[in-house]
C-alpha cells in the first residue's frame, strides 16, 4: 500500500512528464490550473493519467473543487 | 462522392471503406454548420454504400473526439426567439439530428467510432449511433446534461438503453461523471481499446476485416441486432424540449457559456 506521500509523489511526477516539465518543477501545494494553464480537456486527459497509472476510478465530482496536487493526491488515496 | 472537404468535418475514400474526420475547432461541438455536414454525409450514403464495406468516424482535433452539442449556440439561439417559440425551434433542430443519427445507425455498412478524447454529450450520442467504438485508453465518455438541468437530446438514452445495462445508464446520467475508456470497455461501451496514439490504425485494421465478409450477411445480421429506437427518440425529443426551456435551464446555461475559466460551469 502507497503512503500519502508516495502517491503524492507519483502525481507530480506523472504530471510532470504529461506536461513536459522539467524534473523538480511541480510542488504538492501548486495549484496546477495556475501552474499549468490547464483546460477542462487537459483536466480530463490528467485524470485518465491519473486513473490508468493508479488503477483506480476517480469520479469527476469527487475532484470538482480540487486545484493542488496534495489534495488531488490525498482523493487519489481513499480510493486505493 | 468518394471525397468532401467542409467547414467542420471532410470524409474520403480509403481502402474499401469512407473516415469520416470530425475538425471544428475548438472540441467538435455538434450545431448547425456541423449537422448541415452531417446530412450531406448521410445523403451521400445511397451512391457510396454499394461501394464501401465500412466507415470509421474519427477526431482530427487533440484531446476530444467530441465535446457534444453546441450549447453556446443552442442557448443563443433560445434567447433570440420569444419564449413560447423556443420548444417549436429546438424541436426542429433535434429532429433533423435524429434523422441524421438514425441514418447513421441504419447505415448498410459497418460503423466504427474510432475515439480518443474526451467524448461528452451529442459526441457520445454520435459514436453511440455507430456500430462499434474503438476508444483510445485516454478516451473519456460522460453524458454531463442532466448537470445543467436536462437531458441527452441526440438519441443517446435510447441507444445506452439498447446497448447496455440500466445500472450503467443511470450511473453515467445520474452523475454526469466521465468514465475511463477501462472502465467503458468492462461495462459494453466500448468494443476494443486502443493503446494511446492507436484508436484510428485498429479502427482501420477492424474495417479491413469487416470488409472480407458477405455484404448482404453483414447488413442482415446488423438490422437484427440493432434496431432503430424511434419511438423512443421521439419521447427524448418531447422531454427535452420541456425540460430545456424551463428558466432554471436557462440559466445554467448562461452561467455555463459565460464561464471563461479552466473548468466551465458544472454543478
Amino acid at each position: 500500500m502507497r503512503t500519502l506521500e508516495q502517491t503524492t509523489q507519483e502525481v507530480l511526477n506523472l504530471a510532470t512528464k504529461h506536461f513536459q516539465l522539467p524534473a523538480g518543477s511541480l510542488a504538492p501545494e501548486d495549484d496546477f490550473f495556475k501552474k499549468l494553464g490547464i483546460d477542462s480537456l487537459q483536466t480530463l486527459e490528467m485524470l485518465s493519467r491519473l486513473e490508468n497509472h493508479f488503477g483506480i476510478e476517480l469520479p469527476d465530482y469527487e475532484v470538482q473543487g480540487v486545484s493542488d496536487f496534495k489534495t488531488l493526491a490525498e482523493r487519489i488515496q481513499s480510493r486505493l | 462522392m468518394k471525397s468532401f472537404q467542409g467547414k467542420t468535418l471532410r470524409w474520403e475514400w480509403r481502402e474499401g471503406g469512407i473516415e469520416l474526420a470530425l475538425d471544428h475547432e475548438p472540441a467538435n461541438e455538434i450545431g448547425t454548420a456541423m449537422l448541415e455536414e452531417l446530412e450531406v454525409f448521410v445523403g451521400a450514403f445511397g451512391a457510396l454504400a454499394p461501394e464501401i464495406s465500412s466507415c470509421i468516424i474519427h477526431s482530427a482535433r487533440k484531446s476530444v473526439f467530441s465535446a457534444g452539442g453546441d450549447l453556446r449556440e443552442l442557448y443563443h439561439q433560445a434567447i433570440s426567439v420569444p419564449e413560447k417559440e423556443r420548444p417549436k425551434a429546438i424541436r426542429s433542430f433535434l429532429g433533423r439530428i435524429h434523422a441524421v443519427m438514425n441514418a447513421l445507425d441504419a447505415a448498410p455498412f459497418v460503423t466504427i467510432a474510432a475515439v480518443h478524447g474526451a467524448c461528452l454529450g451529442g459526441g457520445l450520442e454520435l459514436a453511440l449511433a455507430c456500430d462499434m467504438i474503438i476508444a483510445d485508453k485516454m478516451a473519456r465518455f460522460a453524458f454531463p446534461e442532466l448537470r445543467l438541468g436536462f437531458i441527452p437530446g441526440f438519441g443517446g438514452i435510447p441507444r445506452l438503453k439498447r446497448d447496455l445495462g440500466n445500472a450503467v445508464v443511470r450511473d453515467l446520467l445520474f452523475t454526469g461523471r466521465t468514465l475511463n475508456a477501462t472502465r467503458a470497455h468492462a461495462v459494453g461501451l466500448v468494443a476494443q481499446l486502443a493503446g494511446e496514439g492507436e484508436a484510428l490504425r485498429i479502427a482501420r485494421s477492424t474495417a479491413a476485416q469487416v470488409a472480407k465478409y458477405d455484404p448482404v450477411a453483414r447488413a442482415a445480421a446488423k438490422e437484427f441486432l440493432k434496431p432503430i429506437p424511434r419511438e423512443e427518440s421521439q419521447d427524448e425529443i418531447e422531454i427535452f424540449c420541456e425540460l430545456f426551456t424551463r428558466p432554471e435551464v436557462m440559466a445554467a446555461l448562461k452561467k455555463f457559456v459565460e464561464d471563461s475559466g479552466p473548468m466551465p460551469y458544472l454543478p
